[in-house]
């Protein structure tokens, strides 16, 4: 049953709050060293997914194997062998980067070298800031860094690149595209597609809390029989249509 | 260990930075003690007693810190990180909840010697201010009364829903107990029915024990206060790791 080239898999998943159902009976695979984009209008239920799979939130039915573990049960394990990085992730009011980055390091069995990364995010000069004066594309990617830091085979980016500008998203890409060559496998969820055609090598795309498509971006163009793939996203999550 | 001491040291770090217990836990007990000093200097505590004034207000001069640390600071940082999504944050890194309380739990640990050793220091300089009873028991008789205090405020922030409510439920026992414990109000005074009341506060218990050995008082029923302050600690502390909310 339990595929070890699968980074996740997930079957059935359901859930639902106060009678209003957010995922139904949701199949996900993801396979290792790949990139991964999960998709959708806001309120299809990408962050309950990505919650559900990380164990924070317990689904009302279905499994969900994450390396091999059991979220739900094996936090500990489970942890260490994977990084996330939150949209409404909040830091202490008076700490500075370093001291933000040696508190996330120092949970970890093999922690990598949070100065070489913060160098490598273009933030190695801003170490001894504390993190509230930094502007918002510093701090976004600061929050990579530090989903970094675990050494992680598997690694949750929701809405990675949310207040970067066009530089700095570019670099963004290029050193996670560096990482997947390292065998990283990446979960990540976005708004912008252009960013999902340079990076992902399969996408799920959820409508109402069902998937509605579950492949590449170049099936998704196929599918849709649109040449653009923005417009075959926009066509199957149904946001045309609220537009 | 490694990261228990590095959590540590950041954490106390941004403690200290904020400025609020530095305040209410170090130096507010050492006004008081102050003004105390300039009021009472050496005078015994009451006519013919063999001990002075200040001497008899040393365990409750201690309480002050205990008080801001377990009711006020520590209910008020773990709730305040549950409410800003930093535990969220935490909860997906293979930190256990146990060990992030432990942390929180040292650093106001420290923040109550710090101000144990200020005052003794203080009053020992300035006022001759002696342990005519026993320093090891005395310490003991504070270190249980610490212990159990900061172990409500550890529960109250494990499981409070957000900084507000953790607020207010700090309120509803910071007051109280500062008030009816006998940190300000001696216990002598109030009716019995309420005596029995407020003895359930473990700090109450724990001014009587530190008063008594302090003195070098007859120390009648030292293991009933003991008691009640281990089994408040021991449930407390259960409590605030079992049902430990992340968000």
């Amino acid at each position: 049953m339990r595929d070890e080239k699968l980074a996740v898999q997930v079957t059935g998943l359901t859930k639902s709050y106060q009678g209003k159902t957010v995922l139904s009976g949701l199949d996900l695979s993801i396979k290792r060293g790949t990139v991964f984009g999960l998709l959708g209008a806001n309120g299809a239920g990408k962050s309950t997914t990505i919650e559900c799979i990380l164990g924070t939130r317990r689904a009302d039915s279905g499994t969900v194997s994450v390396l091999g573990h059991d979220p739900g049960k094996e936090r500990g394990k489970l942890f260490q062998r994977v990084g996330v990085q939150f949209q409404e992730g909040d830091y202490q009011p008076e700490i500075k980067v370093f001291e933000l980055c040696e508190e996330i390091a120092c949970l970890y069995n093999h922690p990598a070298d949070w100065r070489e990364l913060c160098r490598r995010f273009g933030i190695g000069g801003k170490l001894k800031n504390a993190v509230k004066s930094l502007s918002g594309g510093e701090r976004q990617r600061l929050f990579i860094v530090l989903a970094l830091i675990p050494n992680p085979e598997l690694v949750f980016l929701d809405e990675l690149t949310t207040g970067l500008d066009a530089k700095a998203r570019r670099d963004v890409w290029s050193i996670l595209s560096e990482l997947k060559g390292e065998g990283l496998t990446i979960l990540l969820t976005s708004h912008f597609m252009d960013e999902v055609e340079a990076l992902c090598d399969e996408i799920c795309i959820l409508r109402q809390g069902k998937a509605v498509f579950h492949g590449t971006v170049d099936q998704a163009r196929a599918q849709s029989g649109c040449e653009k793939f923005e417009d075959a996203y926009l066509q199957m999550s149904g946001e045309e249509d609220a537009a | 260990m490694r990261s228990f001491g590095t959590l540590l040291k950041n954490e106390l770090k941004l403690n200290i930075r904020n400025m609020n217990m530095v305040i209410f836990a170090v130096i507010l007990p050492l006004v008081v003690l102050v003004i105390l000093g300039f009021i009472y200097g050496t005078k015994p505590a009451a006519e013919g007693a063999s001990y002075t004034f200040l001497e008899q207000s040393v365990g409750a001069l201690c309480t002050i810190s205990i008080c801001a640390s377990g009711l006020m600071g520590l209910p008020l940082v773990v709730s305040e990180y549950r409410e800003r999504k930093i535990l969220k944050r935490f909860q997906v890194t293979p930190v256990s909840p146990a060990k992030l309380l432990a942390v929180e739990f040292t650093i106001y640990v420290f923040y109550c010697a710090v101000s144990l050793v200020t005052l003794l220091l203080a009053s020992m300089l300035f006022w001759r201010v002696t342990i005519p009873g026993s320093l090891p028991a005395f310490l003991g008789s504070w270190l249980l009364t610490m212990v159990s205090t900061l172990s409500i405020g550890l529960m109250v922030g494990g499981i409070a829903r957000n900084a507000k409510s953790a607020s207010v439920i700090a309120c509803l026992l910071y007051f109280p107990m500062l008030i009816f414990s006998g940190a300000t109000l001696p216990l002598e005074v109030m009716p019995g029915a309420m005596q029995k009341v407020v003895s359930i506060f473990p700090l109450t218990q724990g001014i009587q024990m530190m008063k008594a050995t302090s003195l070098g008082l007859p120390t009648g029923g030292l293991w009933v206060p003991a008691a009640v302050m281990g089994a408040v600690t021991v449930i407390c502390m259960g409590v605030a790791v079992t049902c430990f909310q992340w968000e």
